[in-house]
């Protein structure tokens, strides 16, 4: 009887993805008829609890950042569900889609690239309250002071363009915009990957602190492995669009059950003169996400493929408790 | 937590990017001399009625076809005995503002199109398909078929040579809300929610700002020649509008007799042209986008 009570409260799902596809057309002649797709991303279930951090992990073009995107609306859904909140967003017409813009925001890789220059920094912030508060002239003026000393800037830096800031300083901005709305749910693309390690650090704590205070989820994009068991709490691998395993951090650090997780770690650099693990080398180039070969995904590349993984696509399924791959022979 | 970032950003910096342009383009030798000419010309246009001891169309039968330099008429008098400085004058007058109308009216058209074009795909092929019909016509042609459509007057030379203006604008702003729609800040724009118009209007507008600048004021070159060449031909500003390119056109039967009836609209109209050419050149180095910004 007491078991009940005792038990943890069960986390909340914010987000769930069924079965998400992305093909990007491939057009060609003078028709522009559409002749293949790029398989950015083939299928990706997944659950974010609320307050947790999701990594998402895997080489480039693998379609991390697709997938990012395209739960943001960016891109359009070719296949599949998402929930947030309960509710199924992917069919909402663009003025319904208004309300769930609060609640889910992007920061962005590329802290040079995502404010525009021409725009002071202040009223960069001040137009995200314009846009989607009747706040007054002056209540905005203080909720951008306000989020500027949040995400550790100055009062002072108000009146500044982008170009007048270091890195760091940019991707603080970045998070400003981010939190602003007091969103629920950030999806982080690769957002500390362009940053100097000692200011990624200062900006994943910047993170954290801020996950705490808000009980944000976010979802994580990254192909720095470090970063990622640093930071996040559980970790979804993706090799050509498809998921291949996901678990929390420390089940996937340590018994890593997909063949390709097992390489990915292996090619972390470790700082010790002793550890001589055996690595992994995998040979080869990622195959062509127009042209994807049959049955695994990972056939033409895995080290302990039998003829089965040629024919037949691995299901996604749990092999241990919360550890899922997609492998026919895991472990 | 931001001390080691925030001492990097130094005050050297803050200036504005209007400043940081012009210092660069006060480098470029050229590009002066076509601001103080361009400068000259205005100052000349806004204030000609102080600037002239003659009515620009009053005729002196008794003192016609005077050379330059003589008395009380610097510049000599024409075959009516007009004061040439005055013409000149009261021509740049003409110059600029044709030229003015002209440029604004197709940019504004050229803008439009551009960013629709560049922004929205499905208008892209519709749109530019009717830029490629415009830029079929050789220019001069296309301005006397509108001109002649509408008869001969300056305001009818105005609208021909801001409707020619449109496609060459269309596409100079389509190119760049092509390469600037897929910068990150757009797509952060996007992912805020914030409207297409916003979007276009606010933040990629004031990025695409340099290449419709130095467009605009080259642009300024061309409609003045063109004025001028129309009125030439007689299609633009009828007699006795002291037009300088009607004035060469009357001029030219006195070719021999009195020159300077020809040749000093001429270098009126090459000083111009040269000054608006060279200053858009010097625009286009101190605005290039590769210089700016980063540091």
């Amino acid at each position: 009887m007491n078991t009940v009570e005792t038990l943890p409260p069960k986390p909340e799902i914010l987000l769930e993805l069924h079965n998400v596809k992305k093909y990007f057309p491939i057009k060609s002649g003078v028709l522009k008829r559409v002749t293949g797709n790029v398989q950015a991303v083939e299928s990706v279930s997944l659950k974010l609890y609320k307050g947790e951090s999701l990594g998402v992990v895997g080489e480039s073009g693998c379609g991390k950042s697709t997938l990012g995107r395209t739960i943001l609306g960016l891109e359009d859904l070719t296949d599949g569900k998402i929930q947030f909140d309960q509710q199924e967003i992917q069919d909402l017409k663009r003025k319904e889609k208004k309300k769930f813009v609060k609640e889910m925001q992007m920061i962005f890789q590329d802290p040079y690239a995502s404010l525009n220059p021409r725009q002071r920094v202040g009223h960069a912030l001040d137009e995200v309250f314009r846009m989607h508060t009747d706040m007054s002239a002056q209540e905005r003026k203080t909720a951008v002071m306000d989020l500027l000393t949040e995400v550790g800037l100055k009062a002072e830096h108000y009146d500044r363009y982008p170009h007048e800031f270091s890195g760091g300083q940019r991707q603080r901005i970045g998070i400003a915009r981010a939190i602003a709305l007091n969103p629920q749910f950030i999806i982080c693309d690769e957002a500390v990957s362009a940053l100097d390690v000692s200011v990624q650090a200062q900006v994943l704590k910047l993170l954290k602190t801020l996950q705490d205070k808000y009980n944000l989820s976010y979802l994580f994009i990254s192909h720095d492995l470090g970063v990622v068991r640093y930071f996040c709490d559980r970790v979804l691998v993706m090799y050509l669009g498809n998921t291949v395993e996901m678990g929390n951090v420390s089940d996937i650090f340590k018994n890593p059950l997909h063949p390709y997780t097992q390489a990915l770690l292996s090619a972390i650099p470790r700082p010790t003169v002793k550890a001589k693990k055996e690595r992994v080398r995998l040979v080869g180039e990622m195959p062509n996400p127009a042209n994807p070969p049959s049955g695994c995904p990972f056939h033409t590349r895995c080290p302990i493929a039998q003829d089965v993984c040629k024919v037949d696509k691995p299901e996604f399924i749990e092999h241990r408790e919360n550890h899922f791959a997609a492998c026919h022979f895991p472990g | 937590m931001a001390t080691v970032e925030s001492v990097k950003t130094k005050d050297k910096k803050r200036e504005k990017y209007i400043v940081t342009t012009m210092k660069r383009l006060f480098k470029n030798k050229l590009a002066i001399v076509g601001l103080v000419i361009v400068i000259l010309q205005i100052i000349l246009a806004l204030f000609a009625p102080f600037m002239t001891a003659h009515d620009p169309s009053a005729q002196n039968l008794a003192n016609r076809e005077l050379p330059v330099f003589s008395e009380g008429h610097w510049l000599g008098t024409d075959n009516y005995g007009r004061d040439v400085w005055s013409r000149i004058v009261f021509g740049a007058r003409i110059s600029l503002v044709v030229g003015i109308t002209a440029v604004s009216l197709g940019l504004i058209g050229g803008t439009i199109l551009g960013l629709l074009a560049g922004y929205y795909r499905k208008l892209d092929a519709i749109i530019m398909r009717f830029v490629d019909l415009l830029f079929s016509f050789p220019g001069i042609l296309l301005a006397m078929l509108i001109i002649a459509i509408l008869g001969t007057s300056l305001v009818n030379v105005a609208i021909a040579i801001s409707i020619w203006s449109i496609p060459t604008c269309a596409r100079i702003v389509r190119g760049s809300v092509l390469s600037i729609k897929e910068k990150e800040y757009i797509m952060a724009m996007r992912s805020m929610g914030a409207s297409d118009l916003r979007i276009m209007v606010r933040h990629i507008l004031p990025n695409a700002s340099a290449p419709i600048i130095v467009f605009a004021t080259m642009r300024m070159a061309t409609a003045i020649l063109s004025t001028a060449a129309l009125s030439y031909l007689g299609l633009g500003a009828q007699p006795p509008t002291p037009e300088w390119g009607a004035m060469i056109s009357q001029g030219q039967d006195f070719m021999w007799s009195a020159p300077h009836l020809t040749v000093v609209p001429g270098i009126a109209i090459m000083l111009t042209v040269f000054a608006f050419n060279v200053l858009g050149d010097g625009l286009r180095d101190a605005l290039d986008p590769n210089m700016d910004m980063q540091e």
